[in-house]
């Protein structure tokens, strides 16, 4: 398992050199990521938002992996990925609309190269594959990340997408957020394999297991998998061991499946504390710092709070928007019998 | 006779029929430990054990196609699609293999498998959470295609199903399941399938409906009661189809009321307009009319409820049939 930063924060001979801006970055989405999701599940709570799925835990895998694709490169996340969106630079505000139920939250500003959350699991996949593909076959040298659970592996999308990709050579990067549950199912009843990451070998292709909460080990993984991509190297399958702090949903409760001791022991293996104390030693963390990104994060996510609350509720005839790039007659008339223009 | 809502009665009648029969075993996503995200398998697993009760691997068409195979070899497997959306990929499955088995082996096999599928809107959920698509399965020749629409039908249902030798597809309303408590016997007992049932008879006009939108009718009708006087049926099998009560309510009655959640063109309620028309035509004192969600996908939870049909939908096409 590639490791950097041990649990209690402490730096491997090996770490390889980043740039002070870029781990400060690190840091400052993964406080804002976290400061989202606490608020996220507190607006549930409240009934402001419906049901949520918490990325807690997750803050290093999915800001560590996004973080190093650049802003022309494709983003393919999942439903638990809003700390890819984040990272993205997708606005917050709209990512709380979304988890109103609104599909406006969905909007995506055009000049962020990402997917819409798939809620089906592991369906998108091969997408990314695809969009790779297209990528190649034009000749651009970018990058597609996409990402996906423990449980998607089981799907025949998680098979056909890293197949093709092998075959096409295409320049994919397959993020696999082991988080250890997929709602109440464990990992080792996904897959009898040691690791997810070995599945690479079957498919011909680069497979790498790295500590998920380690966002050196994550960042630097992925960014070599990228370079090697553009070069015409072909994809990499990149297993990030993590661990799914909170239930699978607010709609779910992981008291039922998985005990308390599991959850307090992967409480120890935090990614953020990780990172304070690595940067710590480098001198780019004290309390006065870690204060001012905090209120950065939270006056952020006040702000997203104030302007998701404050749009109008969408309007009925909305939803006969974007169905064809032009509405056929029939659809016309059932517009028009609904609420007669 | 306890009261029981729909999950409870689902969870009831599992258990009796697992205790029953060593060959039926449970499989699905979550039905373990977990019980199932609408808890309807709760406390099976405890029971019945890890090799009764299974938490599969998250593969949708790995659940329906092994349990072709497990049917196949004599197992009675109860499969679960944590929701309607997700049972898409199994279409697949069920249309070549579940459905086919028995023709293409001429008769030596068989697969009678029952697939549960949460299905219907309103209850809020996320994209894919909410879909009606029984049309997709009854369109389907050699699967049987169920809808309960009470805690009371759906026990019997449900164990005729699991009694039945062909694939059935047991579709739970949603938005049923916690919406309606009633009697419900201990007892086992059947309700045939391939039965339509007729629930209030009347004279000026017949309304057809299946599952969930069974509640919402029935609910429109009590504010009509007054004024007019109303069949009212409710199709327990979409497939294979009971014709002879809509045709003799049709008969008696010349006006006819097909409400269905799902989109409009080409739903399961085209299919009754057209037998309504090729059976009992002259009968007829106004067009059949359909009251259905929109040809879009179901939006989320913000509109939703301007999809799916309501009662003043219902009573509008009431009155129109009645004023033609
Ligand atoms: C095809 C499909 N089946 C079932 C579901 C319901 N469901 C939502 S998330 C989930 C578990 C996914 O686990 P995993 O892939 O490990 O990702 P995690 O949620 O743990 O991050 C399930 C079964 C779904 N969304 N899509």
């Amino acid at each position: 398992m590639v490791q950097f930063l041990n649990q209690e924060g402490r730096a491997s001979k090996d770490i390889p050199k980043i740039s002070s801006d870029v781990i400060k970055r690190m840091y400052e989405l993964m406080v804002l990521a976290r400061t989202f999701d606490d608020i996220a599940l507190k607006l549930q709570r409240e009934g402001r938002i419906l049901t949520y799925a918490s990325l807690l835990g997750q803050e290093a895998a999915q800001i560590g992996s996004a973080l190093a694709f650049s802003k022309s490169d494709w983003l393919v996340p999942y439903y638990r990925d809003n700390g890819v969106f984040i990272t993205a630079g997708y606005p917050l505000d709209l990512l709380y609309l979304y988890w109103t139920g609104d599909v406006r939250g969905m909007k995506i500003p055009h000049d962020i190269n990402i997917l819409p959350i798939s809620v089906p699991v592991g369906s998108q996949i091969p997408h990314a594959t695809g969009i790779s593909w297209a990528h190649a076959l034009q000749g651009k040298k970018l990058a597609t990340g996409v990402y996906f659970g423990d449980g998607a592996t089981s799907k025949g999308d998680f098979h056909v997408g890293l197949n093709f990709a092998g075959v096409l050579n295409t320049p994919c990067i397959f993020i696999c957020e082991n988080n250890q549950w997929a709602i109440s199912v464990p990992r080792s009843r996904q897959t009898k394999s040691e690791t997810i990451a070995q599945k690479a070998q079957a498919y011909g292709i680069e497979g790498v297991l790295v500590d998920g909460n380690d966002v050196i080990a994550v960042y630097s993984t992925v960014m070599q998998a990228i370079e090697k991509a553009k070069k015409g190297g072909g994809p990499t399958l990149i297993e990030c061991y993590t661990y799914r702090m909170e239930s699978h949903t607010t709609a779910d409760e992981w008291k039922r499946y998985r005990s308390g001791k599991e959850v307090d022991e992967w409480k120890a293996k935090d990614p953020i504390k990780r990172l304070e104390k690595y940067m710590e030693t480098l001198d780019l963390w004290d309390n006065a710092y870690a204060e001012k990104v905090i209120e950065s994060a939270q006056t952020q996510v006040n702000e997203a709070v104030k302007k998701f609350e404050s749009y109008p509720p969408p309007q009925p005839h909305e939803m006969f928007e974007h169905i064809y790039e032009k509405r056929p007659p029939e659809l016309e008339e059932q517009w028009t019998s609904a609420f007669g223009r | 006779m306890a009261k029981l809502n729909l999950i409870q009665t689902l969870n009831q009648t599992l258990q009796q029929q697992l205790a029953k029969d060593k060959n039926i075993i449970l499989l699905g996503e979550d039905v373990g430990k977990d019980g199932g995200v609408f808890r309807v398998t709760d406390g099976l697993w405890k029971e019945f054990g890890n090799n009764r009760v299974i938490d599969t691997p998250l593969s949708e068409i790995g659940i329906i196609a092994t349990s072709v195979g497990l049917a196949i070899a004599g197992m009675k497997p109860i499969a679960e699609v944590q929701f309607d959306g997700f049972s898409m990929p199994m279409l697949d499955q069920l249309y070549h293999h579940a459905a086919r088995m028995r023709k293409r082996s001429q008769g030596k096999y068989h697969v009678p498998l029952v697939l549960r599928v949460p299905h219907g809107g309103g209850i809020r959920g996320l994209e894919h959470h909410s879909e009606s698509l029984e049309t997709f399965f009854a369109h389907i020749p050699g699967l049987k295609v169920v809808t309960p629409s009470t805690p009371y039908n759906a026990k019997g249902l449900l164990i005729a199903a699991i009694n039945d030798p062909d694939p059935v597809i047991f579709l739970e309303p949603k938005r049923v399941y916690r919406a309606i408590k009633q009697e419900v016997p201990e007892k086992e007992y059947t309700i045939p399938l391939g039965k339509t049932e007729v629930i209030q008879s009347g004279n000026d006009v017949t309304v057809i409906s299946w599952g969930a939108m069974q509640k919402v009718v029935r609910s429109a009708i009590k504010q009509l009661q007054n004024k007019y006087s109303i069949d009212i049926l409710d199709i327990l099998t979409l497939s294979p189809l009971d014709k002879q009560p809509i045709f003799e309510s049709v008969k008696k009655t010349g006006r006819c009321v097909v409400v269905q959640e799902a989109p409009k063109t080409c739903g399961y309620g085209a299919e009754l307009a057209a037998i309504i028309g090729e059976d009992v035509l002259l009968s007829l004192k106004a067009p059949v009319t359909r009251v259905t969600g929109y040809d879009i996908p179901v939006p989320l939870p913000k509109l939703e409820n301007y999809y799916i049909p309501n009662e003043e939908k219902i009573i509008n096409a009431i009155e129109s049939v009645m004023s033609f």
